[in-house]
């Protein structure tokens, strides 16, 4: 996609010099320097213009829980097929059809039959529940930026028909848990622009006083992320507990009220299982009582009763997603990454999706911070 | 599916909006939009629903942030990798 010239922000000089910027930072301390995004967007866009091998060889930059596809939970997408296998229709976005459960993914079901199309607006939902006389279940997974999505479709007073199965996932407790591991490295969070456009960075101040280390609200374009990386470390390194805001066209300290009381109208925190990670005290997102009307979870509550207790898929005790999400692990750990866990072949949810740690790494050829790893041609 | 992408605004019917990509048009929906938009404005598109509207002062509010940042001067250098088939820079 091409942006207009003023929303491309990938002048070479300034990432070069916002690159050494970094080493005389990383190199001020003295150091290893650990910190932590919490987005799937910051590690496609790190790789897709291979900021990654330009980083100081000191500076160690972790994914965090922040793909939707990646923390969504096997039971979860245990519940979606048992609906798509009673004969529902099934509306999911395309990321989430190839994610394992414990024994098939949405596209294993497909495959065996059921009815399971991919939308790529949550208003796709909508309109096909209005064209239909039948349930329609829209599996509504994402974080802030999608559930935002899912509230505003909800006030539009759809039919009743919209069935909407929630397992929207609340970032800020996410990192509330990483930064609340004991033996956690992380010394600052760049934290996902997008999800700041609607919550502010505001949100961060509390976490920011309570673990004493800063946050960074950070872009997607190369400047955006090296920008924010800059301001990360030197705040890390000098100790500062601070949120700094370094993607202001998009976020403000208040961020989207609308969006907010669209969001807060429509949901409420509850804990929920994240996918290798821990249950999080109010990480899930769910339905309020007044939207029961539309709830699966309540109108198909006993066939998701029913969802049993099914065995782990083959390899997946060796699956080192979780450690990857919460930052003690990168891909290159797990012995499986390459091996019998690949794009094609996934064995954890982290090489499935395009946001997933795992696969981006794959994809982009990287097997350790810093090096690339050949891999055949690689993806556009 | 969290990938957001700036759009502009090329028609607008009470809460929706046709939305061009570049190249690419969608339908939009207004409903969380955080301020009042027209056409020719930029915004935040995430799943159908517009979320921010960008406002071109801080466009250039953001290149002053990031020519303070990289004060130096660094020529030629390119970032490894980068994409050279997505236009000029800048
Ligand atoms: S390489 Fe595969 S099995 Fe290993 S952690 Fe990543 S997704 Fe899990």
């Amino acid at each position: 996609m091409n942006y207009p010239p003023r929303l491309e922000f990938r002048n070479p000089a300034q990432g070069r010099a916002l690159q050494q910027r970094l080493q005389r930072a990383v190199d001020r301390a003295g150091r290893e320097v650990t910190v932590m995004h919490v987005c799937g967007s910051h590690e496609q866009a790190m790789a897709r213009y291979g900021l990654r091998s330009s980083f100081p060889s000191d500076l160690r930059v972790l994914m965090g829980p922040g793909c939707p596809v990646c923390v969504t939970d096997a039971p979860e997408i245990d519940a979606c097929i048992a609906l798509a296998a009673q004969g529902l229709r099934v509306l999911t976005y395309g990321d989430m059809l190839r994610v394992p459960g414990r024994a098939l993914s949405l596209a294993d079901a497909k495959a065996a039959g059921a009815r399971v199309d991919v939308i790529y607006a949550a208003t796709q939902a909508t309109e096909i529940a209005k064209q239909s006389s039948e349930p329609v279940v829209f599996f509504a997974t994402g974080f802030e930026t999608t559930a935002v999505a899912t509230a505003a479709l909800l006030l539009q007073n759809p039919p009743e028909n919209l069935q909407v199965l929630s397992a929207h996932k609340w970032v800020p407790a996410a990192m509330e848990v990483v930064a609340a591991t004991a033996d956690s490295q992380v010394e600052g969070f760049l934290a996902a622009g997008h999800a700041a456009a609607i919550t502010g960075y505001g949100l961060f101040e509390p976490l920011v006083q309570r673990h004493q280390l800063p946050v960074v609200v950070a872009g997607f374009e190369p400047l955006d992320i090296l920008a924010g990386l800059v301001e990360l470390v030197e705040l890390a390194i000098d100790k500062k507990a601070q949120v700094v805001n370094a993607f202001p066209r998009c976020v403000s300290r208040d961020g989207n009220p609308k969006a907010l009381r669209a969001l807060r109208e429509v949901f409420e925190l509850g804990d929920g299982q994240w996918r290798g990670i821990a249950e999080i005290a109010d990480g899930n997102l769910k339905l309020r009582p007044e939207f029961a009307k539309w709830d699966a979870s309540l109108t198909y509550a006993e066939t998701l009763r029913s969802v049993a207790e099914l065995p782990e898929r083959p390899w997946a005790s060796d699956c080192r997603c979780g450690a990857i999400l919460s930052g003690q692990s990168e891909p290159s750990d797990c012995k499986l990454f390459g091996q019998e866990c690949r794009p094609e072949a996934p064995v954890g949810a982290c090489m499935v999706s395009s946001e997933g740690a795992c696969r981006i790494w794959f994809e982009h050829g990287l097997d350790g911070h810093h090096r690339q790893r050949r891999v055949g041609p690689s993806p556009a | 599916m969290c990938l957001g992408a700036p759009g502009q605004i090329i028609e607008m019917q009470g809460t929706t909006a046709i939305v061009d990509f570049w190249g690419v048009r969608r339908q939009v929906a207004l409903d969380v939009v955080d301020e009042a938009v027209a056409v020719g404005d930029f915004v935040l598109v995430h799943v159908g629903f517009a979320i921010r509207r960008i406002p071109a002062e801080e466009l250039d509010e953001t290149l002053a942030y990031f020519a303070a940042m990289s004060e130096e001067d660094l020529e030629g250098w390119q970032p490894p990798g980068a994409d050279r088939s997505q236009g000029d820079p800048l």
